[in-house]
């Protein structure tokens, strides 16, 4: 009778190799300045956004309970001025970031779905040699070219006014006009993929469609669609920062861009300063710390892309 | 005077990892309507010299010695006497003529590009007569000359390339891999046409292929690198059926001979990998993967010794030979006599 | 036979084949002419769909279409039915959709609830003032971007590549209406160099030289927002554009003739970095639009984008609906003028 003893399984071994690459690319990672940089800042934000109501007691937000004068300049108890309302900015900025932050990875989350299924779809039945795989790769390209042309505020503007105010909605509308630009990626990244031999391999053993997309495209362009998630990101809260801005975002949950939004109404140039720089300076602040860490994600991840 | 001479030329990349030697301390010289042929394996520093001639190398690359063009050391020259010197002094036929064209102008244009830069006074017509009678050089039909360079072919745009290179009637030819990227029918037509403008128009040429059987055919004389450094240089025909040097006799014999039944009956190839340039063995470069390697091998530093009439070699058994054989007539290895192959 | 040997085989083929089709070939008149035909089909299916589109938007999608037509207005019976009938409501779908197709392609597209006039002619004036501030931008911005984006990719590494390239990158980080306020505040309100918003003073030069100045005056602020948002966009593209074609080997050849180095860059590099350059913008022309309209919002600016911004609030739909029809007609066409340009321009496009 034998004893699988020292037999080590084709899972652990998998598993090693994975964290053995995790560790390699970790370190061409540090390796990048600005990417750091990027990396701390938007530690802090998120920690900031989960840490609010330990921060900045969230009965600030409320203009009934406001206490503070309005329209008036920094001092101890409120750092960064007051609104027209007399709530603190600061406390605004920082129950600001959860919606922000939220909106933004929410709205990033349904865009990265909606395009790396359209992608690798496309890119799976592209590769296939009868008459519906390139057809259907086709349609699907048509289809992501036409919205790629569609001007991104007209038709954000359109869908949110007749779908009405509110947070699902924003979310919505910026998650289904920013796939086109992640599933035309994602597709050329699976077409590269489909021509590598293990492909060939599985469907030879009988692999389904499903199986082989899940199972050896999928993981093989995860690497590229994280990277263009976290690029995304930067621009949803861009997106959203614009539709608040022009009234189209929920007013009773306020992120940055609903700030600026009532900072606008509220006359520019007559109160606070603060209250219109602050919020523009986060989300600068933010967006650049996105883009920083999607780039060097990016060119960490190139030798492996390279060697396609 | 020779019309160019390499002396103690060595260049060094700057690294990442720390200086890394590309060419150590190379002598060539070639002169007017004589080809050499530069041989060698990648990486072993050969298309590093075809680049540092005319300065072309990257910044982050050290270049030491003398490169002389006529008499004048290029790596002393101001910046406009060496634009002077680029393309109508010496010009380049680089290897891949896929990409060393610019995809977005016609070829006609490329062509006259050197020409009206060399001689500002040509006018539009004799730049347009001459570009013309190059084509015609190479054995293209005039009506190509207001191609693109994706329209041509393989072949064709090598023929650019040589007709580009010809433009500003240069005294020198460097021809790095020139028929790399290239089948062997187009190979041979290209060999040929390179030959024969040598010939008619009194040029010299230096040679650059891993394929030592074509510069046999194709050039005077015949110089083989490894590592960096020149192992053997001589007559090409003799340099290639009769090597002093064993990576000289490696590389000649990878390439068989048909009917040759030495060919058919001696083992090819040799063990290993050449060195990395960052990494060179100490002594002799090459004693890790030779035969015939003995202990002094591995300490003593090689130099070119005599190794027959105008023939040199970086071998210990080349220095014995002539140094103990004095009156013998010189014979041919001990081991090729008998009838076993070298490496055997 | 071994692979290399099939390869070979293969390649000689391959030669002749392009031998052959070189002599045959050289850029025909008529096959570009064909080319730039099926692009301009193309773009004008495209615009269909947008149509499509947009009818379904609004007709189809809200339970009660004529009710989303007229909310916010006050009319009487009579015009509600005569509303009904405009827009055919009740009738069957395809019926409506023929209608809607046939009054769009006519000009007729709708009646704005908030100005009770045509929409047609709420847009026909607001069109020249976006015109003017967003050509005038484009032209500026398009001009000094790719000025610096081709200084800063050549010279990679160097100060000004990193200074310009920290400055483009923050501001197409920043929120171009916030960069418009920031404006206001410093340059209108702080110190009133400049008018706080509109186009025209009241009262203010209304012929001649003194018209135009004005007219200039009022222009510049929101003018440089415009410039500075989209000049960031065009050098980051136009800079990574160059860094991609500087290991090229053509530029190598280009150095071993004897040119100096900016004329390698000026001759051989810029034109080849300028054709993906003028794809990567195409995509993200969409751009243009968003900051056209925040900025005109900011500044008062009476163009299409703030005529959008009041619709919006109102809701004025019909003014929406047209707005979105115009827009995204305007980038479909840019779209294609770029497309075209690219096929005139790059050889190899011309061959496919």
């Amino acid at each position: 009778m034998t004893t699988a003893t020292s037999v080590i399984g084709g899972r652990q071994i998998a598993w090693d190799r994975r964290r053995r690459a995790l560790a390699a690319f970790w370190r061409r990672y540090r390796k990048d300045r600005s990417g750091m940089i990027g990396l701390v800042i938007l530690v802090v934000m998120i920690l900031v956004a989960l840490a609010a109501p330990l921060l900045a007691s969230s009965r600030g937000l409320n203009p009934g309970l406001a206490t503070y004068p309005a329209n008036a300049g920094p001092a101890l108890r409120y750092p960064l001025g007051t609104d027209s309302d007399g709530r603190s900015v600061l406390t605004e900025l920082i129950w600001g970031s959860r919606i922000s932050l939220l909106i933004g990875f929410a709205a990033t989350f349904l865009s990265m779905v909606i395009g790396a299924i359209i992608g690798i779809v496309a890119g799976h039945f592209g590769t296939l040699r009868n008459w519906f795989g390139p057809q259907t790769d086709n349609v699907l390209m048509r289809i992501t070219d036409w919205f790629l042309v569609i001007p991104f505020l007209p038709l954000a503007i359109v869908l949110a006014r007749t779908l009405g105010p509110s947070l699902h909605v924003i979310i919505f509308v910026i998650g289904i006009t920013s796939w086109p630009g992640t599933a035309r990626i994602i597709r050329a990244q699976a077409l590269a993929v489909e021509t590598r031999p293990y492909l060939e391999r599985s469907r030879a053993l009988g692999a389904g469609h499903w199986h082989q997309m899940s199972k050896h495209v999928l993981p093989n362009v995860m690497p590229l669609l994280l990277a263009n998630t976290i690029l995304t990101v930067a621009g949803t809260i861009l997106s959203e920062t614009t539709l608040s801005f022009l009234g189209l975002g929920d007013p009773t949950r306020a992120s940055w861009g609903e700030m600026l939004n009532a900072a606008f109404n509220s006359g520019v140039g007559t109160g606070n300063a603060l209250w219109l720089v602050a919020p523009g300076v986060a989300i600068i602040l933010v967006v650049m710390a996105f883009t920083l860490v999607g780039h060097t994600l990016e060119a960490a991840l190139n030798p492996k892309l390279r060697e396609r | 005077m020779a019309l160019l001479e390499l002396r103690d030329l060595t260049v060094t990349y700057r690294t990442e990892g720390g200086p890394v030697p590309a060419v150590r301390g190379v002598n060539l010289t070639v002169d007017t309507g004589q080809t050499l042929g530069l041989a060698g394996e990648s990486g072993c520093g050969k298309s590093t010299i075809a680049a540092s001639i005319l300065r072309l190398l990257p910044t982050s690359a050290k270049v030491t010695g003398e490169i002389l063009i006529d008499g004048d050391d290029v790596l002393k020259m101001s910046w406009g006497k060496l634009r002077a010197v680029r393309w109508a002094g010496a010009s380049i036929i680089f290897q891949g003529a896929m990409h060393s064209l610019n995809p977005v102008q016609k070829i006609s244009k490329q062509i006259a590009e050197p020409i009206l830069l060399h001689s500002p006074d040509t006018t539009p017509t004799q730049a347009s007569k001459r570009v013309a009678e190059l084509l015609g050089q190479v054995g293209l039909p005039v009506s190509r000359a207001d191609s693109y360079p994706h329209e041509l072919s393989g072949g064709q745009k090598q023929r650019v390339m040589i007709a580009m290179a010809l433009a500003c009637r240069p005294n020198l030819i460097i021809a790095d891999e020139p028929t790399t990227a290239l089948d062997v029918m187009i190979q041979a037509q290209v060999l040929d046409l390179i030959s024969a403008l040598v010939r008619d128009h009194g040029i010299g040429l230096i040679m650059i292929s891993h394929d030592l059987s074509v510069l046999a055919d194709t050039c005077d004389r015949l110089a083989v690198m490894y590592a960096g450094k020149i192992v053997e240089e001589g007559p090409a025909h003799q340099v290639f059926t009769d090597a002093r040097h064993p990576y000289a006799e490696a590389l000649a014999w990878a390439f068989p001979v048909i009917g040759d039944p030495r060919t058919r009956l001696s083992p090819r190839g040799l063990p290993g990998d050449p060195p990395d340039p960052a990494d060179v063995p100490s002594g002799c470069s090459f004693h890790n993967r030779c035969a015939v390697a003995e202990d002094q091998c591995s300490t003593r530093d090689m130099e070119l010794w005599p190794a027959g009439e105008r023939r040199l070699a970086a071998c210990v058994r080349v220095l014995e030979a002539a140094e103990g054989e004095s009156g013998r007539p010189f014979v041919a290895n001990e081991e090729k006599a008998t009838g076993e192959g070298v490496l055997g | 036979m071994s692979s290399a040997m099939l390869d070979g085989a293969l390649a000689a083929a391959q030669e002749l084949r392009e031998e052959e089709a070189g002599a045959a070939n050289g850029g025909t008149g008529l096959g570009l002419v064909r080319l730039l035909s099926v692009k301009v089909v193309s773009a004008l299916i495209t615009l269909f769909f947008v149509i499509v589109f947009n009818f379904f938007l609004f007709r189809v999608l809200p339970a009660d279409p004529a009710r989303n037509l007229v909310r916010g207005s006050t009319l009487t019976a009579s015009q509600m039915a005569v509303i009904n009938r405009t827009f055919g409501v009740g009738l069957p779908l395809p019926r409506q959709f023929w209608n809607y197709l046939a009054q769009t392609f006519q000009g007729h597209l709708g009646i704005s609830f908030q100005f009770h006039i045509p929409v047609a002619s709420v847009i026909g004036a607001a069109l020249w003032p976006t015109i003017l501030l967003v050509g005038s931008s484009t032209v500026l911005s398009t001009i000094i971007g790719v000025w610096i984006g081709i200084r800063a990719g050549w010279d990679r590494g160097s100060t000004f590549d990193r200074t310009s390239t920290a400055i483009c990158n923050t501001l197409y980080a920043m929120p171009d209406f916030w960069l418009g306020m920031v404006l206001l505040i410093v340059f209108a309100s702080k110190w009133a160099i400049f008018p706080a918003g509109g186009m025209h003073s009241f009262g203010g030069g209304s012929t001649g030289f003194a018209s135009v100045s004005d007219l200039l005056w009022h222009l510049t602020l929101p003018a440089v927002v415009l410039t500075l948002v989209y000049l960031a966009e065009y050098s980051l593209v136009m800079r990574s554009s160059l860094i991609d074609e500087l290991g090229s080997d053509y530029l190598l050849t280009a150095r071993a003739k004897g040119l100096r180095d900016a004329m390698v860059r000026r001759r051989h590099a810029v034109p080849n970095a300028l054709l993906p350059s003028i794809t990567l913008i195409m995509l993200n022309l969409g751009f243009v639009i968003s900051g056209a309209i925040t900025t005109e919002t900011v500044f008062s600016w009476p163009g299409l984008g703030l005529a959008s911004y009041n619709a919006l609030n109102y809701p004025d739909y019909p003014v929406l609906e047209g707005a979105f029809l115009l827009f995204s007609a305007a980038v479909i066409a840019a779209n294609l003028v770029a497309d075209l340009l690219l096929t005139v321009f790059d050889p190899r496009v011309r061959q496919a």
